[in-house]
């Protein structure tokens, strides 16, 4: 399989101050003509490993390849092949739109002539032509993403990297950005997008690698990755406190699985093979044994909870801040994480980063049991 | 090496066109140098003395010239600093750009810069009675000794920015450190006039020597000091620029490389 983007093995550790390490044994491959989701927490990685596969920043260790060519020997021809919309709209303020376009096309070597042209094209197409003589910092934060998104496709990059595309933006906006991405792939492209919603991930990504300290630990459709949770799950929420280890006891003979007991909420949980069979079977039983059930559901896993069941719950720590334990002590850590993370085996790879997060408490997902079943 | 020229070239037009779209940025940067000929020439002038005697405007015009391209670190600094704060300079680096063309256009559209600041300077100069006097080949060579120091103050402004990324930053930065420069230079006090040791730093400060210079070649009063850098003063008026660019010039391109890091 010839991949457009390829890494192996990238480590990036930051000087200075903190020293954190960005980058710990990141794999990625992606394949061609898709819209490919790095998803992951603040401080995961995400961003560090856009910026080393466009060439921005030095890695110290590993190898990569975009668009068939390796990023350190041939960074040139790198950037001749691919383009980046950053976190920031990275526009210049003081031009106007048109103008902004024109720059960049003659900084890409289209002469003047060409520029100009081009820079129609784009306006018209990204809705921008009534805008175009403006001043972008005139411009709302939806309109200057997609001046920000044109501006990348000035060349018709081959790979486009497209850093939180939709972080500050309103929904609408956003819609109209994801629009334009997949038009994209329409014409070809390969789209990297790194994004911390994992709806956007859903909506536009084919395929999705989880990042939680600086490497992959997961990878997979979206579906692939709900369904690496396994069963659905039946919810049950009981009136009374005291009765809650009766409906766990009875809940385990009916279902043939322990069921997850949270006391606070009242509420137990166990992975099911038949949603409507259990639902029918568990209310009447709880009902004859003198039970009430004040809430009852059965749900499907949604890729939040693929998403903190993957990161465990570090996902929950303060924003920004380089996971605690992504010094030194990570690797050694978490024996079971490096197995074949990047690799096509996706079902398999949510159960290897569960070991090291075994003892954890996991109150928002709990999700042992269904890795289990 | 075309490339390198060409996407220089283009770059110095995008920081042209930020002036001509945002006018009002030159006319506050022109406030200051005419505020200074003002209050200088008009309110502190009368209590001056100049060395040697003369006219007091003609001694302070071109110590307000050299001053002028002093203050032009800040205008780079910042311009350096928002597109490395924004993510531009991230863009232009994702490009196949030449990596050369950001600080070359920057340096050359200061150059150009400058030469507007000091066609309005003389035009203000003429105004208040300021005159040159060895003709127009001495006035030529005055001009050019000013763009050399603005080459090298520019060099310092780009590290500066680069070193800075935050712009609100940069203006905290360079005002005190232009400032005192300026003050402490011959530009408006002679440094016989000043305390000893403050009048030695004050006769080798880099803006003091350009003002002395073109104060020779515009034929303007004020040599009067017989001290080393003042004999010298052409010399080093090319010499402090020539050793300011020696330095920062490959700090900036160093730093610029290391955004990579």
């Amino acid at each position: 399989m010839t991949s457009t983007i390829v890494a192996e093995g990238l480590r990036k550790r930051y000087r200075g101050g903190q020293g954190a390490t960005a980058l710990d044994g990141f794999d990625l491959r992606v394949p061609p003509g898709i819209i490919y989701g790095l998803l992951g927490p603040n401080g995961a990685g995400k961003t560090t490993a856009v910026r080393a596969l466009s060439t921005l920043l030095r890695f110290d260790a590993g190898r990569a390849e975009v668009a068939g060519a390796d990023v350190t020997r041939q960074p040139a021809l790198v950037r001749e092949r691919i383009a980046l919309t950053g976190q920031y709209a990275a526009v210049d303020d003081a031009l106007s739109g048109r103008q902004n376009l024109v720059l960049f096309g003659r900084l890409h070597h289209l002469a003047r002539r060409d520029a100009q042209r081009r820079a129609d094209e784009l306006l018209e197409r990204f809705g921008l032509t009534a805008a175009a003589g403006r001043s972008a910092k005139d411009y709302s934060g939806g309109m200057r993403r997609r001046l920000d998104l044109a501006a990348s496709l000035i060349r018709r990059p081959r790979v486009l990297f497209l850093d939180e595309p939709t972080t500050g933006l309103d929904p609408r906006s956003r819609t109209q950005v994801w629009a334009a991405v997949r038009g994209l792939v329409a014409d070809g492209t390969t789209v990297l997008l790194t994004t911390q919603y994992l709806e956007e991930a859903d909506q536009l990504a084919g395929r999705i690698a989880v990042v939680d300290a600086g490497r992959v630990v997961a990878e997979g459709s979206p579906d692939e990755l709900k369904a690496a949770l396994g069963a659905d799950r039946l919810e049950v929420v009981v009136r009374d406190p005291d009765r809650l280890g009766d409906a766990a006891a009875l809940v385990e003979r009916i279902t043939g699985a322990q069921p997850d007991v949270d006391s606070d909420r009242r509420r137990l949980r166990v992975p099911v093979a038949d949603r409507v069979g259990a639902l029918l079977a568990v209310v009447p039983a709880l009902q004859q044994a003198g039970i009430t059930v004040a809430d009852v559901g059965v749900h499907r896993p949604t890729l939040d909870e693929a998403f903190l069941h993957l990161t465990g719950d570090r996902a929950d720590r303060a924003p920004s801040t380089p996971p605690a334990h992504s010094g030194p002590p990570g690797p050694p850590g978490a024996p079971g994480a490096p197995g074949a993370p990047g690799a096509p085996d996706a079902p398999d790879a949510p159960d290897a980063p569960d070991a090291p997060d075994a003892p954890d408490e996991r109150p928002l997902s709990g999700e042992r049991s269904g890795a289990a079943a | 090496m075309r490339t390198a020229v060409a996407d220089g070239w283009v770059m110095t037009g995008r920081y042209l066109r930020h002036v001509i779209r945002a006018p009002e940025e030159i006319v506050i940067y022109f406030s200051l140098p005419i505020m200074f000929v003002l209050v200088f020439g008009y309110v502190f002038g009368s209590g001056m003395a100049v060395p040697g005697g003369g006219n007091y405007r003609e001694f302070l015009i071109p110590g307000v010239f050299a001053m002028t391209m002093l203050y032009g670190i800040g205008a780079t600094a910042t311009a350096i600093s928002v597109d490395v704060g924004r993510g531009v300079v991230d863009r232009f680096r994702s490009m196949p750009t030449a990596r050369s063309a950001l600080i070359s256009g920057r340096v050359t559209a200061d150059l150009a810069r400058a030469m507007l600041e000091t066609a309005v300077l003389v035009v203000c100069g003429l105004l208040v009675g300021w005159r040159w006097h060895h003709g127009i080949g001495n006035l030529l060579a005055a001009l050019g000794l000013l763009l050399l120091l603005r080459l090298a103050l520019s060099c310092v402004g780009v590290v500066l920015g680069l070193a800075t990324p935050n712009p609100d930053t940069v203006a905290m930065i360079v005002f005190p450190l232009a400032f005192p420069l300026s003050a402490v230079s011959n530009a408006f006090v002679a440094p016989e006039l000043m305390p000893g040791w403050l009048g030695t730093v004050s006769e080798w400060n880099p803006v003091s020597a350009t003002t002395n210079a073109i104060r020779e070649l515009f034929g303007n009063p004020g040599l009067g000091s017989d001290s080393w850098p003042a004999e010298h003063a052409l010399s080093l008026a090319m010499a402090w620029p020539v050793a300011l660019i020696a330095v920062f010039g490959p700090l900036a391109v160093r730093l610029y490389r290391r955004l990579g890091r």
